[in-house]
């Protein structure tokens, strides 16, 4: 499990780990609307010089990010063929049947892999910068506007976040049923497929008994303690804006600004 | 089947932000057919020490040798079930990774996996299941169905049927009633005595450490403190409560006892037997002072 660097977090004390958690997930999506408006090689260079000076603020190393983009490899370099071979347009530097490899299909092919890269990059800065509660509180925050036409956004909230404290709780579960499988003679990650979903089984079930098993205990200690939603509670941590949260989002609007102007 | 550590140390997340050692130059010897406990505190590395016997974990530097058979931080992850198969590990809260449809599946699951015949292993279970003191009138139940008690000793038979012969036992009694735990800890003690089979056990309990075992490993923060019988390490209270030991509840009332002036002139007693004996010769020494 040491190589699973999705949702993890690294602390820091860099400008973009004190940011507020409500700015940058509003940056951040700004920003994947801003990869999706580029479309020439100028609009490219303005959008990964803005994220790399992101990274490079946030002090985390770029191996991580390295790390962040393995899981997702496969999709990116089917994507990628696909567009390959099936875009049209322009030169056709190769054909045979109705594959053709064509100037244009080139070109459209490598724009996807860098919005790929673009938003996987982006996203990772934000979960490795950010702890996964305030990612919580953060969008509780956000969601709050939509109370007015009865959208339960506690409710969602603390589902969202009793779900995030828990992946590193059925992390180690899982890899402690792993390591108990494996006193048993399992192998894990060899032998033929066949054998392969076979492995899965010993895992998964015991994985699931527990979480349920913890589900329920969860839900009897809140019931015990009298829980109840839509209380208006309030926060022991409370998210407060700050001016660098401003200046930050400020830069990515201006950015936003200038791309529309250099974009085709 | 002799377990040696030469120079053991192990980093969790090697090569990492996270990276964080976890054994510290570890050298130590386990005999066969010995009882070896090993103590400390919560996260003195305990655990992290007996998954390096078989193979859960590999040396990042130094080396292990199990019967011969070394393991390095190089050794492939491929041909470990011989291994895996003499040396059997029990788990803390074993029953928590039980899956099988019945009681009798789940304790063939390890035996077929090292690849004994289906017959050899339903025989196998049907044995072991009353070994660790179950009807076996269970073995076509579902093991979500039994007691925590039960599941735990299906669990324990499920690692048995493998027929390991060293057996390393992580907390086993954790979490059961003293019953229970008198239970399991008689079982332990029957298979290292009638089987002799190699018993490695993790424990809170001193009492345990000190009716059972033979040799006692003491743990602290990732080091070997200590390594010696238990009366060796049970000598020096000041020395064990400076790690954060308890003693066995019987010295523990030896000790007061002696402070109401009551002695012991060989060592103090660790079990019950020893302080019966102890006082029994007292008392009859002064009884038969005052006849004389």
């Amino acid at each position: 499990m040491d190589k699973f660097i999705f949702g993890r977090f690294i602390p820091g004390e860099s400008w973009v780990h004190k940011m507020d958690p409500r700015a940058k997930l509003l940056i951040s999506f700004f920003f994947i609307l801003l990869v999706f408006f580029a479309n020439n090689v100028m609009s490219y260079v303005l959008v990964f010089a803005v994220l790399i000076s992101s990274i490079l603020l946030s002090g985390v190393s770029l191996g991580f990010f390295i790390k962040g983009i393995r899981p997702l490899l496969w999709l990116m370099v089917f994507t990628v063929i696909i567009q390959i071979l099936f875009g049209a347009g322009g030169h056709v530097y190769w054909s045979w049947g109705w594959i053709s490899i064509t100037q244009q299909g080139v070109i459209s092919a490598v724009y996807i892999l860098l919005r790929f890269l673009a938003i996987i990059m982006m996203s990772t800065l934000l979960t490795l910068t950010t702890q996964p509660l305030q990612i919580a509180d953060g969008v509780e925050e956000l969601l709050k506007p939509l109370k007015k036409i009865h959208f339960p956004v506690e409710t969602l909230a603390l589902m969202l976040s009793l779900a995030l404290r828990f992946v590193p709780t059925l992390m180690d579960e899982a890899t402690k049923i792993m390591d108990a499988q494996r006193a048993r003679g399992v192998d894990f990650g060899s032998g033929g497929v066949k054998q392969q979903v076979k492995t899965v089984v010993p895992l998964l079930i015991p994985l699931f008994v527990s979480a349920f098993n913890r589900a329920s205990d969860i839900a009897i200690a809140m019931e015990a303690r009298g829980y109840k939603d839509g209380l208006n509670r309030t926060k022991y941590r409370e998210l407060r804006w700050r001016k660098q949260d401003s200046i930050s989002g400020l830069i990515y609007v201006v950015a936003g600004v200038v791309l529309l102007f250099i974009r085709n | 089947m002799s377990i040696t550590f030469n120079k053991v140390n192990y980093f969790y997340q090697m090569n990492s932000p996270f990276q964080h050692q976890a054994l510290h130059d570890i050298n130590l010897e386990i005999k066969d057919h010995s009882f070896t406990a090993i103590i400390g505190h919560t996260g003195s590395g305990k655990s992290t020490l007996v998954q390096q016997m078989n193979a859960l974990l590999k040396p990042s530097t130094g080396f292990i040798d199990v019967d011969g058979r070394q393991i390095t931080a190089d050794t492939s992850n491929k041909n470990l079930k011989v291994l895996r198969q003499h040396v059997g590990m029990v788990f803390q809260f074993p029953e928590n990774k039980l899956f099988e449809e019945t009681v009798k599946k789940d304790v063939m699951f390890g035996p077929l996996n090292f690849g004994m015949g289906e017959a050899k292993a339903e025989a196998q279970a049907i044995k072991l299941v009353k070994e660790v003191g179950l009807d076996s009138d269970i073995l076509e139940r579902s093991p979500f169905e039994l007691s925590g008690g039960q599941m735990r000793r299906v669990a324990i038979a499920g690692v048995l049927a493998s027929d390991p012969q060293t057996l390393i036992l992580d907390e086993p009694t954790a979490g059961l009633d003293p019953r229970g735990r008198n239970e399991i800890m008689e079982l332990v003690q029957k298979l290292h005595q009638e089987q002799g089979k190699t018993i490695i056990l993790v424990t809170h309990q001193m009492e345990d450490v000190a009716k059972y075992a033979d040799q006692v490993i003491v743990m602290d923060e990732g080091q070997v403190e200590k390594i010696g019988s238990p009366q060796e390490v049970f000598s020096n209270i000041e020395w064990l409560q400076k790690h954060h030991l308890e003693l066995p509840q019987t010295t523990q009332f030896a000790i007061s006892m002696q402070k109401k002036g009551f002695s012991f002139p060989d060592h103090l007693p660790l079990n019950e037997d020893e302080l019966a004996i102890e006082l029994a010769k007292q008392i009859d020494v002064e009884g038969s002072g005052e006849l004389g």
